[in-house]
This record gives C-alpha cells, sequence and structure tokens, in this order.
C-alpha cells in the first residue's frame, strides 16, 4: 500500500510541476494547432501546384509512347512510379497520386470524389485529342482524404514524441543534476516507483494535451476518426508509453543536460523525418524505410492514420498495437536496468 | 546505547582513497559534528552513512544492526546541495516528503519547530537561503527519526539565519534526537557539538568532547598583537608566532613570560588582546592548515 502511495505522491509532484508550468503547458497545447493551421494554411487550398499521376510499371512503360511525351510537355503534372496496380490504385483511393496511368493495360483511372483528378482527366484528354490513343476509363470510389488530414495524425505524433522524449528524459537528468534524485534515494523511495510515477505522470500529460489538441483540431478543421476510438485511444497510450520509456533509457544514467540534450536530438529528427510525420516515404531509399521501422512513432503514426484515415478496427491495428506493447516493455525494463539515482562513483 | 557506530570505513576511487578507515560511535542524544577541509573525504563518509555510497570496506551499523535500505524510513537526511521541486509550494513539498514514510512527525509540530509558518502557502522558487535550508531541515524530520544527519546545514547562510538554524537544532537536541553534523563553521561545532572526530586526508586525526580536545591538543593562551609593523622584533621569541589578516598571534603557555619578553623588546602592548584557543587553532595545530582553505 505504501508502493501505490508513494507512486502516487510522485505522480502527483510531477503534475503540479507541469500544469503550474504555464509557459510549458501553453506551448504542448498550442504548437501542434499552430502547425496544422500554417499547413492548412499552405495545402487547404489546392495550394499544391503539380498534378501527380501514378505509372504503373515506372516511367520507363512512358518512354517512346507519343501520348505519353506529349501529356509529359504539360508543366502540370508529376509523375510517381509504381510496380504494381493495385497499389497505385490504393494512393489513387487515399489522393497520395490524381489519376493512374497503366500503359501496358492501356487503362487509366481516377476517383470519382477528387476534383483534382477530374482536371488531371482533362488534361489527360487534351494529350489524347493532339495523339489519338485508345485509352479505357477507370473510376475508382474512395473516402476523400486531403492532406491535411493525413498530416493530423503525424502532427499528434510528433507532439507526443517530443512530450515523451524530453518531458522525461530531460527532466529526470536535470533532477539528478540538481540533488532532487540524491535526496529522494534518502527517502524511502525506490527507483521502481519513482520510475513508474515518472511514466504515469507524462502519460497523463500526453493523453491531456493530445485529447485537447485532437478535441480542438476536430472543432477547428472538422477532422474526424472513420474507424475504432478504442484502437485510436490504445494506439495513443501504447505510442506514448513506449516512447516514454525510451526517454528514461536516455535519463537512466546520465547528469549532463547537454550530454541528454544531444541524444534525445539524435533519436528525435531521424524518427521525426523517418516516420511519416511530414510527407510518405513512398519511393524512399530502402535503408531510410528499415530505420523507420526500429522508431515506435513510426507504428503509431501508421496505426493512427489507418484508423483515422481508412476506418480501420481493433483488429486491422493489432500489429502496430503489439510492436507498440514490445517496445514499450523492452524500453521500460532496459531504463529500470541502467537507472541510478546519481552517477556511480 | 549507541544509536550509530561506522566501523573501520574505507572507500576508493579510481586512484584515490578518499575514506582511510575511520572509525566512531555516537550515543543516542548526542550531537556530533564531523569536521575537516574540502578533500578530508569528510563528505564521502557522510554519503555513505546517508546510503548514497556503498563502502569499499567496513561498514556502518544503525541500532546495532548492518545499514540497509530499510535504515531510510528510520533517519532524517538534509543533504548539502537539494534543489527543491519547482511549481510547489513550501506546505505541499513538505506534505508530500512527509508522506513517503510509513511514520510521519506531527505536521503542526514540523511547522512550528522549524518556523515555516509564514511562508508555508509560497512557491519554492520564492524562498530566501535560510527559508530553503529551514523547509530542507523539516524534510529531514519528516518521519520523526531518532537520528538526523545535516551535511552543512548553515553554509552560504548569513549569520542571522545561521543563528536561527542553530537554534533550532538546539530544539531538536532539547528533544533527545541524535545528530550527526558536518560544518566548515569552528563556531558552529562548538555551540552545537557534544563530541567531534576532525578528519584529514580521509582519517579522523583527532576525536573527543570540543573541551577535551583543546586541553589535550592545545594547552595555553593566544596573545593577539594589532599593528606591529617590525616583525623582526619576534624573531626568536620560543613560541608558535604566526601573522593572520594582518595581526599577529601568539600561541603561548605562559602569559607572564610572554608579556615580559614583548616588553623587553620594545613592543606595544597597548592594542593587545588575550583568547583562549578555539577549534580553528586546533585544526591549524594538528594539520598545518586552515579548515578552510
Amino acid at each position: 500500500m505504501a508502493i501505490f502511495t508513494r507512486i502516487w505522491l510522485l505522480f502527483m509532484m510531477r503534475n503540479r510541476e507541469f500544469f503550474r508550468d504555464r509557459s510549458a503547458l501553453a506551448w504542448n497545447i498550442l504548437f501542434p494547432i499552430l502547425v496544422i493551421a500554417g499547413f492548412s494554411f499552405m495545402f487547404g487550398h489546392g495550394g499544391q501546384l503539380q498534378y501527380k499521376i501514378g505509372v504503373v510499371g515506372g516511367e520507363r512503360a512512358l518512354t517512346g509512347n507519343p501520348l505519353y511525351e506529349e501529356f509529359r510537355k504539360s508543366n502540370y503534372v508529376e509523375f510517381v512510379s509504381f510496380e504494381s496496380g493495385a497499389l497505385a490504385i490504393d494512393r489513387l483511393r487515399h489522393h497520395r497520386v490524381d489519376l493512374v496511368l497503366d500503359p501496358a493495360e492501356r487503362k487509366y483511372w481516377t476517383s470519382s470524389t477528387s476534383p483534382r483528378g477530374y482536371i488531371a482527366s482533362r488534361l489527360l484528354a487534351d494529350g489524347i485529342r493532339r495523339c489519338p490513343v485508345p485509352l479505357e476509363a477507370g473510376s475508382v470510389t474512395g473516402i476523400e482524404i486531403s492532406y491535411i488530414e493525413w498530416l493530423f495524425p503525424g502532427i499528434l505524433g510528433m507532439n507526443m514524441m517530443f512530450s515523451a522524449l524530453f518531458g522525461v528524459g530531460y527532466v529526470v537528468v536535470q533532477y539528478r543534476k540538481n540533488g532532487a534524485l540524491k535526496r529522494l534515494s534518502v527517502t524511502p523511495v525506490r527507483p521502481f516507483e519513482f520510475l513508474t510515477a515518472q511514466v504515469l505522470s507524462r502519460m497523463f500529460i500526453l493523453m491531456s494535451t493530445t485529447g485537447i489538441v485532437y478535441t480542438g483540431c476536430v472543432l477547428l478543421y472538422g477532422f474526424s476518426c472513420r474507424g475504432s476510438y478504442l484502437a485510436l485511444v490504445l494506439l495513443f497510450i501504447a505510442g506514448g508509453f513506449s516512447m516514454v520509456s525510451m526517454g528514461l533509457v536516455v535519463a537512466s544514467r546520465s547528469s549532463s543536460e547537454e550530454f541528454a540534450n544531444g541524444v534525445l536530438n539524435l533519436i528525435s529528427w531521424p524518427m521525426m523525418f523517418t516516420s511519416e510525420v511530414w510527407f510518405s516515404l513512398e519511393g524512399a531509399n530502402p535503408v531510410v524505410r528499415w530505420i523507420s521501422k526500429v522508431f515506435p512513432l513510426t507504428y503509431m503514426i501508421d496505426g493512427v492514420r489507418m484508423v483515422m484515415n481508412d476506418g480501420a478496427g481493433l483488429l486491422d491495428v493489432s500489429v502496430q498495437l503489439l510492436v507498440l506493447v514490445f517496445m514499450s516493455v523492452f524500453f521500460l525494463t532496459l531504463a529500470s536496468f541502467l537507472f541510478v539515482w546519481q552517477k556511480r562513483q | 546505547m549507541i544509536i550509530l557506530e561506522v566501523v573501520d570505513l574505507v572507500k576508493h576511487f579510481p586512484g584515490v582513497k578518499a575514506v582511510d578507515g575511520i572509525s566512531f560511535a555516537i550515543p543516542s542524544g548526542a550531537c556530533f559534528g564531523l569536521l575537516g577541509p574540502n578533500g578530508a573525504g569528510k563528505t564521502t563518509s557522510m554519503e555513505i552513512i546517508e546510503g548514497i555510497l556503498f563502502p569499499t570496506s567496513g561498514e556502518v551499523r544503525y541500532r546495532g544492526e548492518r545499514r540497509g535500505r530499510g535504515t531510510n524510513s528510520e533517519i532524517g537526511v538534509q543533504l548539502q546541495n537539494t534543489e527543491l521541486p519547482q511549481y510547489l509550494t513550501v506546505g505541499e513539498t513538505l506534505r508530500t516528503f512527509r508522506s513517503f514514510y510509513g511514520k510521519r512527525a506531527d505536521m503542526d509540530w514540523l511547522v512550528a519547530s522549524c518556523r515555516l509558518d509564514d511562508i508555508l502557502d509560497r512557491d519554492n522558487r520564492k524562498i530566501s537561503g535560510g527559508q530553503k535550508q529551514r523547509l530542507l531541515l523539516a524534510m529531514a524530520l519528516a518521519n520523526d527519526p531518532d537520528l538526523v544527519i545535516l551535511d552543512e546545514p548553515t553554509t552560504g547562510l548569513d549569520p542571522q539565519a545561521r543563528r536561527h538554524l542553530w537554534e533550532i537544532v538546539r530544539g531538536l537536541k532539547a528533544t533527545g534526537k541524535t545528530i550527526l553534523l558536518t560544518t566548515h563553521y569552528m563556531e558552529e561545532a562548538e555551540i552545537l557539538c557534544d563530541s567531534l572526530a576532525i578528519m584529514d586526508s580521509g582519517k579522523i586525526i583527532a576525536a573527543g568532547s570540543p573541551d577535551d580536545l583543546l586541553r589535550s591538543h592545545c594547552g595555553g593562551i593566544a596573545v593577539q598583537l594589532y599593528g606591529v609593523t617590525d616583525s623582526r622584533a619576534l624573531e626568536g621569541l620560543p613560541w608558535d608566532v604566526r601573522t593572520i589578516d594582518g595581526r599577529v598571534e601568539i600561541f603561548t603557555d605562559s602569559l607572564n613570560d610572554c608579556m615580559r619578553a614583548l616588553l623587553d623588546r620594545g613592543i606595544d602592548l597597548s592594542s593587545m588582546t588575550v583568547r583562549s584557543w578555539n577549534l580553528e587553532d586546533l585544526f591549524l595545530n594538528l594539520t598545518g592548515r586552515d579548515l578552510r582553505g
């Protein structure tokens, strides 16, 4: 019973520190909303300059074909290569491309719900008019997912990542440096109790701020979750837990804020750029894609996008959830093993 | 009854023997001072007693039992440099630390004895150095411990705040608590401590009550002379002569002989004062170094 009391007290102590630090609290909530606002302004009104044409079989399939050469001359199109038709159609359904061409099958597809797809098909028709080639038109119906809707889970994930890593990693190192951990070490508080309280407190902070940001963005921008809310919440919890535990590993021994800051940056920046926060890694170097699999943020954002954008349920994201749970257990065990109140001498 | 016993404690760091086989015992209800300059091994010894460091060899016994993790529940510790939790009030901090323990001191007693009444609702970031030390002392007393360890509790405080803290510590002594204290201030040690151990280079070089130590190591008195411009006049005196902060101090066991010798040399004694030896002199006598050097 005493253990739970002490964990509760440490949990409350950390919460009070965070919620009374008004500037940090405001920044945690405002930052993602401002990022969304900025991107909404940039991309919300057709800011994307070129129409993306997915080509099945890659651009080599277009070589020598006069229609496509004519089409290519347009300044308004950009070709994206796909190895399979199914993948290209899937990307079309998610509005990652505006039109899909399969030169071998002499077919093209657009999404019936996409105005951009309609314009892209008019550009293609203009090419056909000047250089007649028999092409069969296909149409897919799909859910309209704007770039902002696609970006939203990434921004939430990125905010959680910075809050989890720096909110735990940096703070614990500061505690160690200023002697607060040493003071706790001469009380009955055990490292396990302290670590548990830190994890729970940060999880509470993460879930509170993410909930506020999510609700705010839903109200402001009309985002919606098409899938299971239970799956969404579980993904946020598992993702947040794994990144908090990762922050604890960094904080387990160091008493240098500069060192911790460097290590946290070394982890957070590659994680941000390889976890598809801002852009898809479609067509990226395989090494980069492999690296992205090491980071918990990749699985969390992937799962959240599946739930919010594609309407996935709990079973659909079970792999992402299992990987995140595994990572949480691994990092937390490692942190508990490595943790010291102060640098050993 | 012995409440704390340190037996042949040794602590090695790479290339350094910080503590070199020290032993002492503190009877229940006593105030014991551990004195020594920086680098003497005092802080390392304290951290071993507090359970922060492990000794290379030797042991610490609390109430006859080897010190273990459970001892943390029974003793109170005020560390030398501790930051308080930010954004918490004095009252919240004290209540939090008090609740870590199974056995708890009465909150009203803690507040009253450490004089925190006026600052209970104040943010930790907005309290003075003296108030912070009083809060740290209250945190050390949160479990109503029989043994309180105070590691340089008055360092950095102004004289008034220091005297306030001495009064509180004397109040604790009066309630029968055992106190283990380290300090740089000799006056503090003389006022508060019943017995002392003086450390240098990892060893205890003298131990006993302040009076006994002074009696056994420093017989006689110190004659202080101000305004002596020609130091050659003092050459050849048969006593220890030192120049400290512009004054001359002569350590002698015979005031009459000393005065006679000074008058014979034509030295003006109108500014002369006489004082007894103090712990500062004792330390200088034992080690040849200033305690705060």
